[in-house]
């Protein structure tokens, strides 16, 4: 509060009353009616769950992310959703460095209880274990230029970005069904959250006295106005939250005409997130399948290896069998793995820029650094050497495997390298549940 | 959770359009320019109000009316559990901000340009409802501090649980986790200055939520007015006047 009035940029007096005087004959400065919106494009980032919303001049980034905590108390059973806010000064002079002000907290509060307290996303579909480990959401929401009316526009950024948003696929193992195995998601397709409805947040401007309403104001419409009231509704009709914080008084009808108009404005930004997400998951779907016939093919020589170690560990045995019984199935090709990656990546060269590195060595392709070090830890006596010798030994049963079935359906060998590795490299306990995060990060970055 | 009866009473024996008894009183911190104590049922609300003074830091000085500072704060015992971190948390800061807001809207501030007036309000007991307990008692504050004002701004909650709308709400109906609806008005222009929601709700329902909050509003207006005029006759009678 401190900061609210000590640099924020004034409109001069003949600009105000030029605006005030245009809408008295219901003109806007930008040439829009009175309930008109601004149009928005959602533009979503390489990774899911980032996405950056236009509307008009103000731009808002959101990104989800997702970790792994102790549930509370009183909610063992539930996945947290918080939101912060992050007013960066390079929007706006009148946002000031350091702690969250006032405006960032209030906007941060009413889009968290717009979308937690109506239950727009499932919680309880993100507890794994009850009353011991939940999926935390955590939106960051960043205002990166403010042309007014920041609330709707991260209101629609956060809603694009949890609808795009993916965890990790978790599975519960062990004796006592505790320990917990996170799947990366080159293993396993990541789940999205499970978003019940989208509460979309509307502000109306008052003007002198309630009488002149507008919809979605501009920066310099934000500075005029003598009252602001947002309501966040869904396209069923139903209210998810009101803010109406002082300012000019409205009389209760004017406030069920504004949510009249808020419901049927709700509908139309409900239909635009949803095709452009739509948009988006389409288009990712394409680039999954590329992706992954890439992947199949430079993990060849993983597979081999996770099949090596199939003799220590009792549970990777179990899988061999499954693998020799697709083996079976599979023709004999002796001509292996060499003629097939390079078949493969020639076919997919450039599509996929994420496996791009690990396709152009030859060498590091087949050592994942990550795989290793889970191996031999869990192998405890086997040396490398000894690795070595039986992988050259096992080689052929792999790989036979695989030839024809990369050519034929990419898609299902892909499936199946999952499954071994999950075994010998998925065995985690619960100590390497609690930082899938960072685990995730040095992924992408040893990928990038 | 059944929280209303078959017989139609609440969990606190109230029926589910009736108040929690309110009572107030003027002049409990003397230091202070106005300050008023404010109850309803259990919830009690202590605020002080300092001002018209001069403007503390410059900078913030505005030169064509006053500023406005609001400080919300829970006291560590007003909950069952005693609070770990009371000050500085998202809910305070925005709970300060909203009673500055609805307060600014009804003190006739252009009247004295370059000065500024504080309002600290503390909750003393919390049991639902905190945030209406607190308008109420900055109003009262003001009054008594005779800083102009346009009207009085009165606050009060209401509900919808087991489909039957409930008139301000209790901590335990309060997180019951149904539909919360905090109004404030101006009474005699009969308008909503403040309207704070959440939880989901059909448009129908809330119309009927929201109606009855503004009935309870005006149920307290009535009483802070009695409250009010109570008070200047006192004061007329210390004077001999």
């Amino acid at each position: 509060m401190d900061a609210r009035l000590a640099n924020t940029w004034r409109l001069t007096v003949n600009e105000k009353n030029f605006i005030k005087t245009a809408l008295l004959s219901e003109i806007r400065i930008d040439g829009r009616k009175p309930f008109e919106f601004r149009n928005f494009i959602i533009n979503f980032g390489r990774e899911d769950g980032l996405t950056e919303v236009q509307l008009g001049q103000t731009r808002v980034m959101a990104i989800v992310t997702a970790k792994l905590v102790q549930p509370y108390q009183d909610r063992p059973n539930e996945g947290t959703l918080s939101i912060y806010t992050e007013f960066s000064p390079m929007a706006d002079p009148s946002f000031e460095i350091g702690r969250p002000g006032e405006s960032a907290i209030e906007l941060g509060r009413i889009i968290d209880r717009g979308l937690r307290e109506s239950k727009a996303v499932d919680t309880e579909s993100l507890c794994i274990i009850a009353g011991k480990l939940v999926w935390a959401l955590r939106i960051d929401l960043h205002i990166l230029d403010n042309g007014g009316n920041l609330v709707d526009a991260a209101n629609i950024a956060a809603l694009a970005a949890l609808m795009t948003f993916r965890r990790p696929e978790c599975s519960l193992g062990g004796e006592d069904g505790q320990e917990v195995t996170i799947h990366p998601p080159e293993m396993r397709e990541p789940l999205p959250l499970i978003v019940h409805h989208l509460p979309i947040a509307i502000t109306f401007g008052f003007f002198i006295d309630e009488s002149i309403m507008v919809i979605d104001p501009t920066h310099n419409e934000e500075a005029v106005m003598a009252g602001r009231m947002i309501a966040t509704v869904n396209a069923n009709g139903d209210i998810c939250a009101i803010q109406k914080a002082g300012g000019e008084g409205v009389s209760q009808r004017v406030i069920m005409r504004c949510l009249k108009l808020a419901t049927t404005k709700a509908v139309d930004i409900t239909k635009q997130i949803k095709e452009a997400v739509e948009a988006y998951n389409s288009e990712r779907a394409l680039q999954k399948i590329k992706c992954k016939s890439t992947y199949a093919g430079t993990n060849e020589e993983n597979r081999n290896q996770s099949v090596d170690s199939k003799g220590i560990s009792e549970l990777a045995g179990k899988y061999m069998e499954r693998l020799k019984l697709v083996s079976r199935e599979c023709c004999v090709s002796p001509n292996n793995n060499e003629v097939e990656t390079k078949s493969l990546r020639s076919g997919t060269d450039g599509i996929n820029f994420t496996s791009g590195p690990l396709s152009w060595d030859p060498y590091s392709k087949g050592v994942d650094p990550e795989f290793l070090k889970v191996s031999l830890a869990s192998q405890g006596l086997s040396t490398p050497n000894k690795k070595k010798e039986s992988s050259g030994e096992e080689k052929p049963s792999g790989t036979e495997r695989e030839g024809p079935y990369d050519d034929v359906n990419p898609k299902s060998s892909a499936i199946n390298t999952s499954r071994i590795e999950i075994q010998t490299k998925g065995q985690k306990t619960l100590k390497d549940a609690v930082k899938p995060k960072n685990k995730r990060k040095k992924k992408g970055s040893s990928i990038i | 959770m059944e929280y209303v009866s078959p017989e139609g009473l609440r969990l606190d024996g109230r029926r589910p359009m009736e108040m929690r008894q309110l009572r107030a009183e003027i002049g409990t911190v003397a230091k202070a320019d106005g300050s008023a104590v404010f109850e309803m049922g259990n919830t009690k609300v202590i605020a002080a109000v300092y001002g018209p003074r001069e403007v503390q830091n410059r900078s913030q000085q505005i030169s064509d009316q006053a500023l406005v500072r609001c400080e919300y704060s829970m006291a560590n015992f007003s909950t069952g559990d005693r609070l770990r971190k009371p000050k500085g948390d998202r809910r305070s800061t925005e709970i300060s901000l909203v009673i500055r807001q609805t307060m600014e809207a009804c003190i006739l501030t252009h009247l004295m340009p370059r000065s500024q007036i504080d309002i600290f309000v503390q909750v003393l007991q919390a049991d639902g409802g905190t945030r209406s307990a607190c308008i109420n008692a900055a109003t009262l504050a003001l009054a008594d501090a005779g800083i102009p004002m346009r009207d009085i701004v009165t606050s009060c909650s209401a509900g919808y649980l087991n489909s039957a709308p409930l008139l301000d709400l209790n901590y335990i109906e309060d997180s019951a986790g149904g539909p919360d609806v905090t109004v404030a008005i101006l009474p005699k222009l009969d308008k909503v200055t403040l309207l704070q929601m959440d939880a989901k709700l059909p448009v129908d329902i809330f119309e009927n939520v929201m109606g009855l909050a503004i009935e309870g509003c005006k149920a307290v207006s009535n009483y802070i007015k009695e409250v009010l005029l109570g008070n200047t006759k006192q004061l007329e009678y210390r004077r001999g006047l």
